[in-house]
């Protein structure tokens, strides 16, 4: 059975509108008003003020490359951020490090490391997946570039963002 | 007198979980767990291998009858025999099924032994998943997350071992990886006759090592890797290059030799980067040989021929047939004789068959034989994959290659004028300075540049075996399927859609438009195939009962 | 030599000098602010800032630094207009070519059109400031918007895809239902000022006082007192009708971002989207400018004499004129940030049962209380 909504019953002055639309140009001309006296507060103006001091610590900006406190790549290019990553954003290319490197008992570095940043979507499973604690999402988030070629962040680049980060993993130390 | 048939194997009663199940008699207890769906985990077990029992992995808790005082079983109340059971756990891979015995496979006591057999084979294995190879099909990781603890409770120092052995030309060690299960010993000494490997040092220091002055350079040392549970043994040539998850792996067969070796192709992104191969007890057991499963870079070489072409000149293809077809009308069929190749599947030679037939070739079509010394392993003197399915549509000579030196020599004197090549005519009696003095037309098929293809005429760039459908027949008279793993490198094309597209310039009628509907004519003409699909064929190939008797091969012999 | 004299040189040069005047130093620069009128004052109303940094890029002429003047973002018109230019002119494939092509001007030159008619001031050096004084001002301006929806239906057709086709039907209901209610509720008008000439009925409130506010000369009398009503009622009728005339909120149906994509000009792109949005603006300010001249007496400011007494006069008489034209533009805006849009039915409903009906009292009113007060 159809249901019948029941109008409401409008008195004369609602149906001619003008009151009520009076009444909207009313509040519109109190945001106009509150604007103009400075009243209200405004978002923030992007390229002089930034978030940066107030980044939250769990934010997730790009994806970056670490090497240890012995300038040592901590990536081992196990490839399992490559595989879970959602939107197939990166791509490893294994290497063997040769026998003369000072990490050769490593025996295996990235030969390769890009990210694609047109695709990253900043989940962060990269990180949460990665066992020798080599990627992390640092707070970049203006990732810029004039063309595609140039949004894909290589390995080099990685490890300019990211820098040094000597943690918990000390697997590769003899003494271990 | 004559021989007696076989006596039926007796089958014997065993409790499984409390089920009582029956298996014939001779059957280890872990198979018969693993028929009654309870896997048993192992590390040194291996099927085709003798037992030594030293991983301790496939403990189980078993029972036998309890005897009565007159040494006949006490029966239950459900008329089944009481099972007295041992206390300790027994190792089910060097224990054949007896009648009245009885194992557990998960009881609480087996799933303690196994914690400890785990954290005992963990105490010096360096957990270097991140850089090991073996990492996504590693014994050691499947049975840690379902059987063992999450963590050690080791706080010594881990034995150091040496890493990035080189036990051979094509063989990595990682010692440190090695759980000492002694499958490669065993396999080299059992299967791969070659008792290069072996135990050395004591207790923790124990580790693998060749023989003092050997090294594992069999053909068959990649074997060791691939039954290796864990990632101790490596591939040299597979080693660091890409992870196994990534692989996508397709069934298909080897064509190194006239055995056809189930394989399996494991590829990313168009690019092979291993073979391994396939259990087929039928052909090749689990085993195939170091020279065929890397002898697959060719296909990814840059040299690859991808546009057909006419004199050096790229064309499209249907330019290219269709000259190619007028230069094969133009002659008279004595003056056409074609070289096919033993390396093709059984719907390409059918192909080129009708082709002879049409063009009246007669005895002027033949392959080239390929052989070699057998191994006495795996290889086979014929090293060409299909001379059964050449000799079968008779586009080979009955010795397959009688017919090339006649065909040379009218090549050499100019009664031949056009010459079909699917193998490099060069290699069939012909020098490239004669083929070239000659000033024969040719018309080659191929994948990859060599002499025939540079003085040819018309250039067709076809797929390599990776890269199509279709069927073979090895020696023992096995239909076995190709499945297609790659796509072909630019405008290369099917070899059976080329030769159909040429048959179909050349006047013929048929237009099978799959290589499904290909495999359907050929059925329809030759009776070996009545039946048979290519789906039919399955995974593991099947024998073709109704074989017509081929004129004996000496080759084959 | 007799054919060149004929030629009336004087009147030739001050119209064409008017006419460059008016469109191309008023209008077509007060469409480029309104545009950026209408975005700052949608910012202050949601609360946010709009477009404030667009300067003028001195640097890349070699000064030291970029112009931004005080309100910060004035250059954004012009930065606008160059990426309208710019921009890939794309003419779909399945498009009617001809129409297509044809649309976008037919939409944007009735509205310059009608400006001809318009006196946008008193004199100046001696000229009057309107481009064509003719006797039928009204219905000229009437009759000349109106080719504007053709525009409109030409691009919806020719379009030849499913929403600029709706926005065309939508669009050609809607005006033509509400310019009926536009020439009705004009007619009062006419009554009070005795002619169709838009100079006529200025001069007539420069004299009486202006219709909507009579006091401007400043005295009252009963008939003043008396057409009053009718001049409200004639106002706000013609207000709405001139809001549903300019396809502007809350009557933009034949747009309706939400329903209709962008209705007509939704295949359109470039200059060619450029001259719907033009044409859209440029008939706001007729619209906004006739008003004045109808119902608040044109370039009219009490105690501000007429431009005879001297161009400064004059100068002010014009800014006056467009000054009550930003006026109401403004007004135009406010609205639009403010309602809603109606459903199709209540446009059509509130056009034909209500404004008509309204009008057409207003008429007999108006001519009752004319024949009353004689």
């Amino acid at each position: 059975m159809a249901y019948t909504v029941q109008r409401p019953k409008l008195t004369f002055a609602e149906k001619i509108y003008l009151p009520s639309i009076i009444a909207g140009l009313a509040i519109t001309w109190k945001h106009i008003r509150r604007m103009l006296k400075g009243e209200t507060k405004v978002v923030m103006q992007y390229p002089e003020e930034k978030w940066d001091a107030h980044m939250p610590e769990h934010y997730r900006g790009a994806p970056t490359l670490v090497k240890d406190d012995h300038d040592r790549e901590r990536c081992v290019a196990c490839q399992l951020c490559e595989f879970i990553c959602p939107p197939r954003a990166i791509r490893i290319t294994p290497g063997e490090l040769p026998t003369e490197s000072k990490f050769s008992k490593v025996e295996k570095f990235p030969q390769a490391f890009e990210i694609d940043m047109i695709r990253c979507i900043y989940c962060g499973m990269c990180e949460e997946v990665c066992p020798e604690q080599a990627i992390f999402l640092r707070k970049d988030y203006a990732i810029t570039g004039t063309s595609r070629a140039e949004m894909v962040h290589d390995k080099a680049k990685l490890y300019e963002m990211g820098g040094v980060f000597d943690g918990l993993v000390h697997k590769w130390n003899p003494e271990k | 007198m004559s021989t007696a048939p076989a006596a039926p194997v007796p089958m014997v009663n065993v409790q499984i979980d409390g089920v009582w199940l029956q298996f014939p008699k001779g059957t280890r207890l872990i198979d018969a767990c693993g028929q009654a769906q309870k896997f048993i985990p192992r590390y040194c077990y291996h099927p085709k291998l003798s037992t030594p029992g030293n991983c301790r992995m496939c403990l189980v808790e078993m029972g036998m009858p309890k005897m009565g005082p007159d040494r006949q079983p006490v029966l239950g109340a459900d008329g089944r025999p009481e099972i007295a059971w041992i206390p300790r756990a027994q190792i089910s891979c060097a224990q054949d099924v007896s009648e009245g015995m009885a194992v557990r496979t998960d009881s609480p006591m087996v799933q303690e032994c196994r914690k400890g057999v785990m954290e005992f084979l963990l105490i010096n294995h360096p957990l270097d998943c991140p850089i090991c190879d073996q990492a996504g099909e590693c014994r050691l990781q499947e049975f840690s997350v379902e059987y063992g603890n999450s963590s050690s409770r080791f706080l010594e120092r881990k034995v150091k071992k040496p890493k990035s052995v080189e036990l051979g030309p094509r063989v990595t060690l990682d010692a440190e990886r090695c759980v000492l299960c002694s499958r490669c010993i065993r396999f080299m000494k059992e299967v791969a006759k070659d008792d290069v490997l072996g135990f050395v040092d004591r207790g923790s220091f124990s580790t693998i090592a060749c023989h003092p002055e050997r090294t594992l350079d069999s053909n068959y040392s990649l074997n060791t890797v691939d039954i290796c549970p864990v990632g101790a043994l490596t591939s040299t040539d597979f080693r660091f290059k890409m992870r196994v998850w990534f692989l996508k792996e397709t069934k298909t067969i080897d064509i190194n030799d006239g055995l056809g070796s189930n394989i399996t192709v494991g590829t990313r992104e168009n690019k092979i980067y291993r073979i391994t191969p396939r259990e087929n007890n039928d052909v090749n057991g689990c085993w195939l040989p170091d020279s065929h499963r890397l002898n697959f870079k060719f296909i990814a070489d840059p040299a690859r021929l991808t546009t057909p072409q006419v004199k050096g000149q790229p064309v499209d293809w249907r330019s290219a047939l269709s000259i190619t077809a007028e230069l094969l009308k133009a002659y008279p069929s004595q003056a056409i004789a074609m070289i096919a190749s033993a390396r093709m599947t059984n719907e390409e030679l059918f192909l080129c068959s009708q082709i002879a037939k049409t063009l009246q070739l007669g005895d002027r079509v033949d392959i080239l034989p390929r052989t070699g010394e057998p191994d006495g392993i795996l290889i086979p003197a014929d090293r060409n994959p299909n001379t059964t399915g050449a000799r079968l549509f008779q586009v080979a000579a009955p010795q397959p290659g009688a017919r090339l030196p006649s065909i040379a020599d009218r090549v050499r004197s100019g009664s031949i004028k056009v010459l079909i090549c699917l193998e490099d005519a060069t290699k069939c009696g012909l020098t490239p300075e004669e083929l070239a003095a000659s000033k024969c037309t040719v018309i080659a098929i191929d994948i990859l540049p060599n002499a025939t293809t540079r003085l040819a005429t018309v250039l067709l760039p076809g797929s390599g075996w990776v890269e199509k459908r279709g069927s073979m027949l090895n020696l023992n008279d096995r239909l076995q399927r190709l499945n297609r793993a790659l796509t072909a490198p630019g405008e290369a094309r099917d070899d059976w859609e080329i030769l159909r597209d040429l048959l179909l310039a050349l006047g013929g009628t048929q237009n099978p438009a799959t290589i499904e509907s290909l495999f359907q004519w050929m059925a329809s003409i030759h009776p070996e195939f009545s039946g048979m699909s290519l789906s039919k064929i399955g995974d593991l190939g099947s024998p073709i009962s109704s074989m017509a008797a081929l004129p004996a091969n000496a080759a084959q012999s | 030599m007799a054919l060149l004299d004929s030629i009336p040189w004087f009147l030739v040069f001050t119209s064409l000098g008017k006419t460059i005047f008016l469109v191309f130093l008023v209008v077509l620069p007060m469409v480029s602010y309104t545009v950026y009128a209408e975005r700052r004052v949608s910012a202050l109303i949601q609360d946010r800032l709009g477009p404030n940094r667009t300067g003028f890029p001195l640097t890349l002429l070699g000064f030291k630094k970029d112009f931004s003047p005080f309100l910060g973002g004035l250059g954004q018109p012009i930065a606008d207009a160059a990426k309208f230019i710019l921009k890939e002119d794309l003419t779909p494939g399945h498009v009617n070519k001809p129409y297509f092509w044809l649309a976008p001007a037919l939409a944007m030159m009735p509205a310059l059109i009608t400006l001809s008619a318009l006196p946008f001031g008193s004199e100046f050096m001696g000229v009057k400031m309107v481009v064509a004084d003719i006797n039928v001002g009204l219905l000229f301006m009437f009759a000349i918007s109106s080719v504007g929806v053709y525009g409109i239906v030409l691009a919806g057709w020719a379009s030849n895809s499913k929403y600029p086709f709706l926005g065309g039907i939508r669009s050609t209901s809607q005006m033509i239902s509400y310019e009926l209610c536009m020439g009705l509720s004009a007619v009062p008008v006419l009554l009070v000022a005795g002619s169709t000439s838009l100079s006529k009925i200025i001069d007539y409130q420069v004299h009486e006082g202006w219709l909507l506010l009579p006091i401007t000369d400043g005295k009252l009398n009963l008939r003043e007192l008396l057409l009053f009503l009718p001049m409200v009622l004639a106002f706000i009728t013609f207000t709405i009708s001139m809001f549903a005339e300019t396809n502007r909120l809350p009557f933009d149906l034949p747009e309706s971002e939400s329903e209709l994509v962008a209705g007509y000009h939704t295949e359109y792109s470039s200059m060619k989207f450029a001259l719907f949005f033009l044409g859209e603006y440029t008939a706001m300010i007729a619209g906004s400018a006739l008003t004045v001249v109808l119902f608040l007496g044109g370039w009219h400011l009490p105690f501000i004499p007429d431009g005879s007494h001297g161009p400064i006069w004059g100068a002010i008489n014009i800014a006056s004129f467009f000054g009550k034209v930003a006026v109401l533009l403004f007004f135009f805006i406010w609205v639009r940030w403010t309602l809603p849009r109606f459903r199709y039915d209540q446009l059509m409903k509130l056009g034909w049962l209500y404004l008509f009906e309204i009008a057409l009292v207003n008429i007999f009113l108006t001519a009752g209380i004319l024949a009353f007060t004689h």
